[in-house]
């Protein structure tokens, strides 16, 4: 199975039998996926599901064990330095330095991505405020509270203007209003036209998301909008969708 | 470039920011000469020496003013009997003896060699080295003084060449110089490094357009000029607290000094791509840079006094090679070191392509 990379008009992000194998053990079991551009597509499954696997695949983190994925039009491997300019990740775990301040974060993760001082100035004084982050420039990013961080880690990824964000867990662990705030930053950058992929053990966030898969052992078992996953299992909420899904 | 200098700008922001590692870095070098130099200058100022004089001459009287007036001797007891050397040495009451057998004047006289018998305490390898040497050097000095006055006897030349006056900072310094770049390059970038790997700021890099090139290139930038700077503390510290000569370039002992830190930082980079956790990199850095740059390169144990096999071992150090040179450039002006620059490059070579090679920009 061979996938022709399209530049432009194809999808974001295209999977064809993606599988990741640890030894014995195969994280993620030949999923295949097709995200269109400007979509917010949820990663749903139990801990263990292989979520973050198959994100680290997407992103040329992890090299697959077999089948092929596309994102942002480059092909996976092959072509993963193009790709990584074109794409934002959000790892798990706060993954910025904390013994940095946040204008210092900024300005590294600008400088990685090749940006000028100039670039990186005019963009951070664009997005720190709408992060609200404006204030804390010259804070430590040890010392911000848990939803400033992730905030601050969802500014450094899209610094560069990345056509495809992949959010691993973004708001674990915040209170609502700060899921909240979030959420509001992913929808901005949707309708800006940037694909967002996003996993959450959050039903609520889940019900956001233009469509939805879940995933079990590895594999993709439920892929649909949230009303039609809803209506194919009639359930009522999506707490409901992912027990029956999950749990059979 | 702009990548390389941002990761750079980045790791300096980081050595600026812990204070405490940075005083640690900047300072531990500074106190090392101090107390090495001090340590060892004073303890061979004051080597005690058991004396046993059975000749009671002119000349073996002579021959102790010449021993205790360079101010590093003292005798410290006058021994009757040659029973009582071993106690003595084996208390530790003096660390050398001296036996002056009787004829001693009468052989010096007819210009034969003067039998003379140096015991000295091994247990402390190092300073029983410098002190037999330091012994043997003045003994053979005074032979010759006293000899020439005779006009006869064949004159014995002192064995210690560079440091006549065997002062020992002359050799500590160098030695340090050495230990302290392996230490602070080898250690602080597979810190560094493993610690990125460690709290998951690695992958976030990882998903960036960076090359290993470009990440090892900015990573170990900081750490060379942390480096050079504290080779410089040391140098300076010890030239100007103890004297220590700088008989030649500097700027050939820059050179050297820069290939020494690429083949650290390559040892350091090798150690944090294999290193599973921060504490076994820290463990691994510290045996394979501080145990080989002072046990196996002739810094605290002298080449000569290994066995064969040792001694070869002590080759592929880089540490052995780089003190050879840096002690020649200080002592005595050398600049050209066809075998030992071959050597380091050789060593430089081969650890930077492991090190890039086994740098991988993904996560397994
Ligand atoms: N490097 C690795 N080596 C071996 N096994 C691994 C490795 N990485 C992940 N796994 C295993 O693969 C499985 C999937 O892990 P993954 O992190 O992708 O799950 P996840 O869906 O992201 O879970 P969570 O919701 O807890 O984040 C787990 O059983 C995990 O133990
Ligand atoms: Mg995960």
């Amino acid at each position: 199975m061979s996938i022709v990379a399209l530049p432009t008009g194809g999808p974001a992000v295209l999977a064809r039998g993606l599988t990741k194998r640890f030894g014995k053990f195969t994280a993620v079991d030949a999923i295949d996926l097709e995200v269109p551009r400007g979509e917010i597509f949820g990663f749903l499954g139990a801990n263990g599901a292989g979520k973050t696997t198959a994100i680290r695949m997407l992103c040329g983190l992890l090299k697959p064990s077999a089948g092929e994925a596309c994102v942002a039009g480059y092909r996976v491997g092959p072509e993963s330095e193009r790709l990584k300019r074109h794409i934002g990740y959000m790892s798990q775990r706060f993954s910025l330095y904390d013994d940095l301040t946040v204008r210092e974060n900024v300005a590294f993760f600008g400088g990685v991505y090749g940006l000028s001082p100039r670039r990186v100035d005019e963009r951070a004084a664009a997005l720190l405020p709408r992060l609200d982050l404006a204030r804390d420039q010259g804070r430590l990013a040890g010392s911000l509270p848990l939803g400033y961080k992730q905030r601050l880690a969802l500014g450094c990824a899209m610094l560069h203007k990345p056509r495809v964000l992949f959010l691993d867990e973004p708001t674990g662990g915040v209170d609502p209003l700060a899921r909240r705030r979030f959420w509001d930053l992913i929808y901005e950058q949707s309708a800006a036209g940037v694909t967002v992929f996003v996993t959450t053990h959050y039903m609520d966030e889940a019900e956001y998301c233009g469509r939805v898969s879940i995933m079990a052992q590895g594999r993709i078992v439920a892929l649909d909008t949230p009303a039609g996953l809803k209506r194919g299992t009639s359930r009522r909420s999506m707490q409901d969708v992912f027990l029956a899904v999950v749990g059979s | 470039m702009k990548r390389v200098l941002a990761i750079a700008r980045k790791e300096l922001a980081h050595i600026l920011r812990d204070r405490r590692s940075l005083a640690v870095a900047l300072l531990m070098p500074l106190a090392m000469v101090l107390l090495y130099g001090a340590a060892i200058d004073m303890e061979l100022r004051l080597l005690h020496v058991g004396l046993l004089d059975e000749d009671c001459s002119e000349a073996s009287r002579e021959l102790v003013r010449a021993l205790t007036s360079s101010g590093f001797a003292v005798v410290s007891e006058r021994l009757e009997n040659r029973a009582a050397v071993e106690p003595g040495l084996r208390q530790g009451r003096f660390l050398a003896a001296l036996i002056i057998p009787t004829g001693f004047a009468r052989q010096l006289e007819r210009g034969e060699r003067a039998p003379l018998q140096i015991l000295v305490d091994g247990s402390d390898a190092a300073t029983a080295a410098i002190a037999s040497h330091y012994l043997d050097a003045v003994v053979a000095l005074e032979n010759a003084r006293q000899g020439a006055a005779s006009a006869a006897g064949p004159v014995p030349r002192p064995r210690v060449w560079f440091n006549p006056q065997l002062r020992s900072p002359d050799f500590v310094v160098p030695g340090l110089v050495a230990l302290i770049l392996m230490m602070v390059c080898a250690l602080l970038t597979s810190i560094a490094i493993t610690r990125e790997r460690e709290n998951g700021t690695l992958e976030q890099i990882l998903t960036t357009p960076v090359t290993p090139i470009q990440m090892v290139l900015g990573k170990v930038l900081p750490y060379v000029a942390l480096g050079a700077l504290d080779a410089a503390i040391i140098l300076l510290t010890g030239k100007l607290a103890f004297g220590v000569p700088m008989a030649g370039s500097w700027w050939v002992l820059a050179a050297y000094c820069l290939l020494f830190i690429m083949i650290a930082l390559g040892v350091g980079l090798l150690i944090s791509a294999r290193a599973s956790s921060l504490r076994v990199a820290m463990i691994a850095a510290i045996l394979a840079t501080m145990l080989p740059s002072m046990i196996l390169s002739g810094f605290v144990f002298p080449l000569a006094s290994m066995p064969v096999p040792l001694r070869l071992l002590c080759q592929l150090m880089p540490a052995t090679h780089f003190l050879v040179i840096i002690r020649s450039i200080l002592l005595k002006g050398q600049s050209w070191f066809p075998l030992q620059t071959l050597a380091l490059a050789l060593m430089g070579f081969v650890l930077i392509t492991a090190a890039v090679r086994s740098f991988r920009l993904d996560l397994e």
